[in-house]
């Protein structure tokens, strides 16, 4: 069977600024597939010419085996659309706003009533659909789209940024309807986000930073790869601990989170020996299997936060671009 | 969620099928939205009424001397029609920033469909509701000594659905490529003021200055107006000295243009605006 996605060389320069730098992938049909990155690595970028909303300057891509530049209609048939932004109409009803969609894409007549009924269930509303959508909350509102998107039975579902904003009992219950999608739809499922925590729900990741792909592979792989164990330490003298710590043990560690951070091989054992001869009294030590913000600090050498916000000058760049 | 079967969608290829479908559905929420905001649907009956019976009693009271035999409110009734049918096609119009700004825009412009399907269900739309409204005020016509004739009623109910369509087509125009309201309002009192006052609407256009009558004869709504008063006028029982003077219809270079080409010329610039407002939707993405 072909790809879901297939990506050759695809790349978006805005002006002199290059969003996307020529990027390479391919996503398998019925799989979930995460692009993680920080805000203005590129995401939104990749997944609008996926989408064909964004002409690409170079290289190509297709979405369930068409081109998204000569098949654009057909790609659009074929893929489903939750943005970041709502683009729901809030004076029409729930049920108005599907209705409105089903017309807009051809959805058959006879089959509008019952799927219409099935997606709004999936996502514990079909008991609201008569509710005007402003009356609804943040997290309602995204469960609508993604709804939505489901209406016509894309073969790929795009979602860009889907639990951004939400609180995490949401954002749980998003992550729950997309799983039980997988089940029940013959579907592949592409995203972004920016959440460490939610990327590790997907089959497998692809790290973006500054318009290039960094690394691709599942997350248990990308983990692994990692080969350290995050050792966080609370001292009396953070700055004596991390000189000692370069000087006796040949470690780099840096500040995270307020606390001395560095990565060892082995960390369970190596705390006995960090009591024995690091000479600064030592509070409290946590050690932890690598997650993939290890993973982001590996490949991209900074942690995904702190890329945002260094990112936030990138971004302002590209909305002055846009213009 | 296990018990059911999933309902599976092959959507059909496009076609003309889907695209009338298209058309419908933009069109039916234009209403929906229309018909549930009562706020808009008060206020834009305020204008007219207002224009009819304050304005039109209080300067009608001024002239009554000048124009014999003629209450002036029912000079202005045609006028009045277009000013309410303009406005609520503008207003119309102004929804497609709106669904911007919104986000609801992207929506349509990310489905599988021709944008023409997609512009000509809002300007049908807009069309529609803007007649909606000027019925009416064509229900008023009773009250300013206009005959309830069935003939000239559905000649005006025809007159306004081309003017509509052709005001929401210029408003839908202007909005493609607006990105806030602010700035749609502000074009659009611009575009809209001088061409309802150059229009015949309020004044009648015989004996006017020669600088007056050159920009009332460009002025494209002009030639929507005129139909309407001279289908008026001849359900009315008026002196041959009085229709010249206040229904002296579309006069160039000393001939008077027939009814039927001044509709022929609106229904020529309706599509004209059509065609290039679906293009400028083409163009943005």
């Amino acid at each position: 069977m072909t790809s879901a996605v297939e990506v050759r060389g695809l790349r978006k320069a805005y002006g002199k600024v290059e969003a996307v730098k020529g990027v390479d992938f391919e996503v398998a049909p019925g799989e979930v597939f995460g692009f993680l990155g920080p805000n203005g690595a590129g995401k939104t970028t990749t997944i609008s010419m996926l989408c064909t909303l964004t002409t690409p300057t170079g290289g190509t891509a297709t979405v369930a085996g068409y081109d998204v530049v000569a098949n654009r209609d057909e790609v659009r048939r074929n893929i489903g659309l939750v943005f970041q932004d709502p683009t729901l109409d809030g004076y029409l009803t729930a049920e108005q706003n599907l209705r409105f969609h089903a017309e807009l894409y051809g959805v058959p007549r006879n089959l509008v009533d019952a799927r219409l009924r099935q997606v709004l269930e999936m996502v514990a509303l079909w008991d609201r659909k008569d509710s005007k959508v402003l009356t609804f909350s943040g997290g309602m509102k995204r469960r609508l789209e993604i709804a939505r998107g489901l209406l016509h039975s894309p073969r790929v579902l795009f979602l860009d940024e889907p639990t951004v904003g939400l609180d995490p009992q949401t954002r749980a219950a998003i992550w729950g309807y997309i799983n039980k999608l997988r089940r029940t739809e013959d579907i592949t499922i592409f995203m972004t986000t920016h959440y460490m925590d939610e990327a590790e729900y997907c089959d497998r990741i692809a790290i973006i930073d500054h318009g290039e792909l960094v690394v691709i592979d599942s997350p248990e792989a990308l983990k692994a790869s990692v080969g350290r164990d995050r050792v966080q330490l609370q001292t009396a003298d953070d700055q004596g601990a991390i000189e000692a710590l370069r000087e006796r043990f040949g470690l780099e560690a840096a500040i995270r989170e307020g606390q001395v951070t560095f990565g060892v091989a082995g960390g369970e054992e190596f705390v006995p020996r960090l009591f024995a001869e690091l000479g600064v009294p030592i509070r409290s030590v946590s050690v932890s299997r690598p997650s993939l913000d290890d993973v982001f600090m590996e490949y991209t050498g900074t942690t995904i936060r702190d890329a945002e916000s260094e990112g936030g000058a990138n971004q302002w760049m590209r909305a002055m671009v846009r213009r | 969620m296990t018990a059911t079967e999933v309902v599976s969608v092959t959507l059909p290829k496009g076609g003309a099928a889907h695209d009338l479908r298209v058309i419908r559905i933009v069109l039916h929420r234009e209403l929906l939205r229309f018909f549930n905001d009562r706020a808009r649907l008060l206020s834009s009956l305020v204008q007219p009424v207002l224009w009819l019976f304050v304005m039109g009693t209080g300067l009608g009271s001024l002239v009554q001397g000048a124009i014999p035999g003629l209450d002036y409110r029912t000079f202005i009734f045609p006028g009045m029609i277009s000013m309410t049918v303009i406005m609520t096609g503008m207003f119309s119009a102004a929804s497609i920033v709106w669904d911007r700004e919104f986000g609801f825009l992207r929506e349509m412009l990310v489905a599988p469909v021709s944008r023409g399907a997609i512009v000509l269900g809002k300007v049908l739309g807009g069309a529609v509701v803007a007649t909606a409204q000027g019925v009416i005020i064509l229900a008023l016509a009773g009250l300013v000594g206009i005959p309830y004739a069935p003939g000239l009623l559905l000649t005006l109910l025809g007159e306004m659905f081309l003017a509509a369509f052709t005001i929401t087509a210029f408003g839908t125009l202007l909005a493609a490529r607006m990105k806030s309201m602010q700035s749609f309002f502000g074009v659009m009192q611009m575009a809209i003021m001088p061409m309802v006052f150059l229009s015949g609407a309020m004044f009648p256009l015989a004996n006017l200055p020669s600088w007056l009558h050159v920009l009332t004869t460009v002025n494209p709504l002009t030639y929507a107006v005129d139909p309407m008063r001279s289908a008026v006028f001849s359900h009315l029982d008026v002196a041959p000295q009085v229709d010249a003077m206040l229904n002296p219809g579309v006069v160039w270079f000393g001939w008077r243009l027939p009814v039927g080409l001044e509709l022929g010329l609106v229904t020529m610039l309706a599509l004209g605006l059509l065609w290039v407002a679906i293009a400028q939707f083409r163009r943005t993405d």
